[in-house]
């Protein structure tokens, strides 16, 4: 059971793994792996605490209903492997900065956490603007062949490589 | 609308088997994407800084494995597709915003759930309050933006194989091809 407590695994044997995933999905689920349509569905629901029912008659939640469905428990499902998975390679870790990050920032946790809010609202944003993430476009969409996958994580990464250029070497 | 009829034959799972079953898949996903390394803000910064290529080795490696099943099983009538309707203001504009959201969190959506797991706290706190506060935005953009730039460039639900009017064979397997080429060229580089 070795397999189980290493640190890495080949990224091909992880990528093909998460290949047959998404043959399982589409047997069993009837649809294609993806994740961030769940935080639109959290959010507003969080916004319907504070602001009543009328938040579900946003044109938006009318398309992407307030409810738990597949996928919002996909992304429970995610924590909890990721947790396992660095429990028993002795990975897990709380931390606060990144060390690459540290490197260039420095350690200062609240730097950190605002940047990451800052990029957590573009991210989310442009994720709904997008319809789809790395994994609805970029792994489901494009192992479909679909036109929509493939522009759009061709667009993810031409954005992703400005704005890191932009951010590290222009700083670092 | 054949192959619907054909899927009939596998049974459809309830509403509490489908939230058990995403739980399940999401477990699996989780300790995979941990296990590739990728719930790590540095590996994702250094794919996007062109330093480390796991992230791109993992995602197409899932591609070529992914396409050529879920394609097979097409033909073979087990499954349908569901490719995403799209456009170029809807994939451009919302993917360069994702990009350098991307960039800027060092997490995507899925690999963010992930982060949370191994125990990063600038994911649990400042990335998902962003996230949900930048979908919360979106929400109610949306109206305005769905009369304007979402609608620009409009090619729908369509596939490389149905543009170009081809079998589907013809483009899966150089897809594959080229992907594979793509992957040794990038492990002589050493990369």
């Amino acid at each position: 059971m070795d397999i189980f407590t290493e640190l890495r695994w080949s990224p091909y044997i992880v990528g093909t793994g998460i290949g047959v995933l998404s043959w399982f999905s589409f047997l069993i689920l009837r649809i294609p792996l993806s994740c961030s349509t769940s935080f639109s569905r959290t959010s507003g629901m969080i916004e319907r605490i504070f602001r009543g029912k009328k938040v579900e008659t946003k044109p938006y939640y009318q398309k992407v209903k307030l409810v738990i469905d597949w996928q919002w428990m996909m992304m429970i499902g995610i924590v909890a492997g990721s947790f396992i998975s660095s429990l028993l390679s002795g990975d897990f870790n709380p931390e606060w900065v990144p060390a690459f990050w540290n490197s260039t920032f420095g350690h200062t946790p609240f730097l950190r956490v605002i940047v990451a809010m800052a990029g957590g609202i573009l991210l989310g944003f442009g994720a709904r603007w997008a319809d789809g993430c790395t994994s609805g476009h970029g792994i489901s969409g494009t192992m479909q062949l679909a036109v929509s996958g493939w522009i759009s994580a061709l667009s993810f990464f031409a954005g992703g490589i400005i704005v890191a250029f932009l951010i590290y070497r222009l700083s670092g | 609308m054949e192959t619907k009829e054909k899927i009939k034959t596998f049974k459809e799972p309830g509403k509490t088997s489908r939230l058990i079953a995403g739980f399940i898949f999401g477990i699996f996903f989780g300790f995979l994407l941990q296990k590739g390394g990728v719930t790590k803000y540095d590996v994702i910064v250094g794919q996007l800084l062109l330093t480390d290529f796991t992230v791109l080795k993992i995602m197409l490696s899932a591609v070529v494995t992914g396409m050529i099943g879920i394609y097979f099983m097409k033909s073979m009538g087990w499954i349908q597709l569901y490719p995403k309707s799209g456009s170029l203001g809807q994939n451009i504009a919302g993917g360069l915003i994702f990009g350098a959201g991307f960039a800027i969190l060092g997490y995507c959506p899925g690999t963010l759930a992930g982060a949370i797991g191994n125990g990063y706290l600038d994911a649990l706190t400042g990335g998902v309050a962003g996230i949900l506060i930048g979908a919360g935005l979106f929400a109610s953009l949306y109206p305005r933006l769905n009369r304007g730039i979402l609608k620009k460039g409009d090619y729908g639900d369509i596939t490389i194989p149905g543009l170009l009017k081809v079998n589907e064979w013809v483009i899966v397997i150089p897809v594959a091809a080229l992907i594979i080429l793509f992957l040794i060229w990038i492990e002589n580089r050493g990369l």
